[in-house]
C-alpha cells in the first residue's frame, strides 16, 4: 500500500498534497502499512553437558523476536502499522550464506540475526544485505563493534568492554583494588582478559596475578585440591575469572586458598538481563515472556526483544516502513527505547552499539546495576561503559 | 457515633480549626491499610486487607473505599468508616491503577499483563466491557466532565482516548517513554501525562489530543536516571499542579499557568503517588522506600512532617 502510495507521491507533485492527507486519514482509519522482519539463526549442536544443572536450550533468542512483534502490533493496532516476523532456521549442516540469500528477499529490510561471530560480517557484507539492516543478537566481541565495524550492523548485546567496565566500576567501589586475574584456555577467554585488562586500566585498578586454569575441567574429581593449589598466589582483593563457556569457573568459589570472592564469567557475572531483575517494570516483562515461553528469559532473548523493539519504536515515531528512515531515526537523538532497565536505550552513532545498563547479579540475587553511581560522562553515564566516541575506531559514516 | 463526628466536624468548622479528615495508604509489602490523622500526624492504626494492596480510591460520597489486592485478583469495596470489607468486583488479573468515574457507578481498571482496560459496573459488581489497549497499560484517569476516560500504556507509549459511553477507543496520542499517570485539569481542558523514561511532564490540548507543552526536571545534585516522574496532581483552580518524581525523591511544584518548574520539594525516598487534602491545602505524598509519607503544606510550599505507615505505602486516599 504504502509502497503504492509513494510512487504517486513521485508521480505528480499536484497529487502529492492529497495523497499525504489521505495516507493520514488512511492511518487511523486502519489502513496497514507492513514492516516485514526476518529472523535468521542456524541450528545449534547441543553440547557436552559440564554438570546436569541447567538444560540446554535450543531455541534462545526467537521466542524475544515474537515476544516483541506480539507487543509492536498490539500498538499497530492503533497506528495501522502490522509487523511480520518470519523465522528463518538453517539446519545444522545448512549454509547460513545460501539461506540468506535465498530465504530472506529483498521484501525482509530488516533482519534480526543470531550467529557466531565468524558468520555476522560474512552476510553483511553480501550484496544482498548493502540495502538492509542487521541486528546482531549474539555476538559480544568488541572488535565486531571497531576495526570490523559494518554500517548495515546494529549491535543489541553489550560487548566484552561493556561488561568488563561494568565489573570494573563495581570493585572500585568495594575497593576490590588487586585482583587476581584466572583466564581460561579459549580464545573467547583470552579475548574476555583483555576487556578486563583494558577495563582495569581504565579504573586505575591492579591486576596483581594473572593465571591460565590448565587443570581439568571435571569437577568431581579434583577441583578441592586443584583450585586450593592454584590460588596460592600472593595476596590479592578478588578473583576475576575469565571462561565464558563455564568449564571451570563455577569451581572456583568455595575452594580458593584465601577466602575471596570470585568475579567475572561466574560468581558475580555482567550480563545484560537475568531472571533476578525485577526494578523498572521488568517483572512485567518477565511474567509475560515466561508465560508465553515456560521458561526464563535469556540475554538472547532479550537482545532479539529490543531489536524488533528497536523497529517498532523507529516505525511507530516515524509512521515509516523506509529501511533507511527509520535507520537514521534510531541513530538520532531523538530515539528511546524503553528496556526495563530505568535508562532509556539508544545507539552509538559511532559505531551502531546499543547504549544500555550492564546487570550485575548472582545466580539468585541482582547485587548492582551499572554505571555505578558515581562514574560521570558529560553526556550520559552510559557511555562509561565500552568504546566512548574518542576511542572507538569503527569508521563507519551512516 | 455519626452524629458525635458530624457535631465535632461542625465545631472545628465553626471554630475555624482544620478539620480532621483521614488519610488512607496501602502497603503493598504488609498487605493492609494504614489510618493517619494527618493533622495530629499519627498514624491511627493499621487493618489487614489483603494480598498486595496497590491501587485506592475513594467514592465520591465518601463512603466506601474501594482497594486493588493485586495478588488476590480483585477490587475490594471496604466501608471508609469501619473498614470492614463489604464486597468485591471483578477487576481481571493483577490489578494495579484504576479511576472511578465522577457520578461513582463505573471503574476503569488497568490489567497490564493482558493489555486490558475492565470496566465494571460497581452497582452489580459486573464487568461490564474490556477493551483492549496498548502493551503494558498503567495509568489510567477520568475526566471530571465524564466526557473522556484515558489510558496510558507504557510500552506502547501511547494514551488512549476511550469514550465512556461507548467504551470504545476513539483516539490515540503518542507520548513520551514510559507514560505513568495522567490527571485531567478540574475544566477537564488538560490532561497531565508523566513519562517516567524521559523524565518529563506533557500538558495535553483535551480538544486537540495533542501535547502543547513538554515540560523537562532537572533536580541538582540528582542524576537524570533517577528522575522518574510518577503520580501527577493539579489543584482545583488550576493554579499548580504536582508531580512525584520517584527515586529522586522530590516533589516537583509547577506553576499550571506558565509551565515553569517552581520548586522541588525533598519527600521521602521513591516518592509515587499524591493525595491532596480536600480543603487543597496540604498534599500527601507515598514513599515507597523509606516506608512513610509526607505532609506537605501548601500555603507556605514546605514539607512539615512525615508519618512513617509501614512496607511500601502504594496509593493513597483521603475521606473528608
Amino acid at each position: 500500500m504504502m509502497r503504492s502510495i509513494n510512487l504517486s507521491l513521485q508521480a505528480t507533485i499536484g497529487f502529492l498534497f492529497i495523497i499525504h492527507l489521505l495516507s493520514v486519514n488512511f492511518v487511523y482509519a486502519g489502513a496497514k502499512q507492513t514492516i516485514n522482519i526476518a529472523y535468521l539463526t542456524q541450528e545449534q549442536k547441543v553440547p557436552p553437558p559440564l554438570s546436569n544443572l541447567d538444560a540446554f536450550i535450543k531455541d534462545k533468542g526467537v521466542l524475544g523476536a515474537a515476544l516483541a512483534t506480539d507487543d509492536n502490533n498490539t500498538t499497530g493496532q492503533f497506528t495501522g502499522q502490522q509487523f511480520v516476523l518470519k523465522k528463518v532456521i538453517v539446519p545444522l549442516d545448512g549454509n547460513v550464506i545460501d539461506t540468506f540469500n535465498k530465504a530472506i528477499g529483498d521484501q525482509y529490510p530488516y533482519v534480526v540475526v543470531n550467529l557466531p561471530s565468524d558468520a555476522i560480517n560474512s552476510i553483511a557484507d553480501l550484496p544482498s544485505a548493502k540495502q538492509k539492516l542487521l541486528f546482531d543478537v549474539a555476538t559480544i566481541d568488541d572488535v565486531l563493534r571497531n576495526e570490523q565495524c559494518r554500517n548495515n550492523v546494529l549491535h543489541l548485546l553489550p560487548n566484552r568492554a561493556m561488561r568488563a567496565d561494568a565489573l570494573a566500576q563495581y570493585m572500585m567501589k568495594k575497593r576490590w583494588n588487586k585482583w587476581f586475574l584466572v583466564i581460561g584456555a579459549t580464545e573467547e577467554d583470552r579475548l574476555f582478559a583483555d576487556a578486563l585488562r583494558r577495563a582495569a586500566k581504565r579504573f586505575g585498578m591492579k591486576i596483581v596475578e594473572e593465571k591460565t586454569w590448565e587443570h581439568t575441567y571435571d569437577a568431581r574429581r579434583t577441583a578441592q585440591s586443584d583450585v586450593a593449589v592454584f590460588t596460592q598466589v600472593d595476596d590479592y582483593d578478588v578473583l576475576v575469572v575469565a571462561d565464558e563457556q563455564g568449564r571451570f569457573g563455577e569451581y572456583l568459589e568455595y575452594r580458593t586458598w584465601n577466602a575471596r570472592p570470585v568475579i567475572g564469567t561466574q560468581g558475580l557475572i555482567a550480563t545484560a538481563w537475568h531472571r533476578t531483575h525485577e526494578q523498572w517494570g521488568s517483572v512485567q516483562i518477565q511474567t509475560r515472556f515466561k508465560e508465553q515461553a515456560g521458561r526464563w528469559m535469556e540475554e538472547p532473548d532479550y537482545a532479539a526483544y529490543l531489536a524488533v523493539r528497536a523497529i517498532g519504536e523507529a516505525a511507530t515515531r516515524t509512521q515509516s516502513n523506509d529501511v533507511n528512515r527509520l535507520k537514521d531515526y534510531m541513530l538520532s537523538d531523538a530515539f528511546a527505547l524503553q528496556g526495563y532497565k530505568g535508562n532509556p536505550l539508544s545507539f552509538r552513532p559511532w559505531d551502531g552499539q546499543l547504549r544500555q545498563p550492564v546487570l550485575l547479579a548472582a545466580p539468585r540475587s541482582l547485587v548492582a546495576v551499572a554505571p555505578i553511581e558515581g562514574f560521570l560522562h558529560p553526556k550520559t553515564e552510559l557511555d562509561t561503559l565500552g568504546y566512548d566516541q574518542s576511542e572507538s575506531t569503527c569508521k563507519w559514516s551512516k | 457515633m455519626k452524629k458525635n463526628i458530624l457535631g465535632l466536624f461542625v465545631t472545628a468548622v465553626l471554630a475555624g480549626v482544620a478539620q480532621a479528615e483521614t488519610v488512607f495508604v496501602t502497603l503493598e509489602k504488609d498487605n493492609a491499610l494504614a489510618v493517619v490523622d494527618p493533622i495530629a500526624g499519627k498514624l491511627i492504626k493499621t487493618v489487614e486487607i489483603g494480598q498486595r494492596p496497590r491501587g485506592i480510591v475513594i467514592s465520591p460520597d465518601n463512603k466506601f473505599l474501594y482497594v486493588a489486592t493485586s495478588d488476590d485478583n480483585t477490587i475490594k469495596i471496604v466501608d471508609a468508616e469501619t473498614l470492614k470489607e463489604v464486597g468485591q468486583l471483578p477487576s481481571g488479573d493483577d490489578p494495579e491503577t484504576f479511576a472511578i468515574n465522577p457520578a461513582g457507578d463505573r471503574l476503569y481498571v488497568s490489567n497490564e499483563d493482558d493489555s486490558l482496560v475492565t470496566v465494571i459496573d460497581i452497582q452489580q459488581k459486573k464487568t461490564i466491557k474490556q477493551i483492549k489497549v496498548g502493551v503494558e497499560p498503567e495509568g489510567i484517569t477520568a475526566s471530571p466532565d465524564n466526557l473522556w476516560v484515558v489510558s496510558a500504556s507504557e510500552t506502547t507509549n501511547m494514551v488512549h482516548w476511550i469514550d465512556p459511553k461507548t467504551n470504545a477507543i476513539v483516539e490515540n496520542t503518542l507520548v513520551d517513554p514510559r507514560p505513568r499517570a495522567l490527571g485531567f485539569t478540574a475544566d477537564s481542558r488538560q490532561l497531565w501525562v508523566t513519562s517516567e523514561m524521559a523524565g518529563t511532564l506533557m500538558v495535553l490540548d483535551v480538544k486537540t489530543k495533542q501535547i502543547i507543552k513538554t515540560i523537562p526536571f532537572d533536580v541538582q545534585g540528582v542524576t537524570r536516571d533517577k528522575i522518574q516522574p510518577v503520580g501527577v496532581v493539579i489543584d482545583k483552580d488550576s493554579k499548580r499542579g504536582y508531580v512525584a518524581l520517584g527515586p529522586a525523591n522530590r516533589v516537583a511544584v509547577i506553576n499550571a499557568r506558565t509551565f515553569e518548574v517552581e520548586k522541588y520539594l525533598l519527600v521521602g525516598q521513591r516518592v509515587w503517588n499524591l493525595a491532596f487534602s480536600p480543603d487543597q491545602k496540604r498534599l500527601y505524598t507515598t514513599n515507597g522506600t523509606s516506608n512513610d509519607i509526607s505532609i506537605i503544606d501548601l500555603d507556605s510550599q514546605k514539607v512539615t512532617k512525615s508519618v512513617g505507615v509501614g512496607t511500601y505505602p502504594w496509593g493513597v486516599a483521603v475521606k473528608p
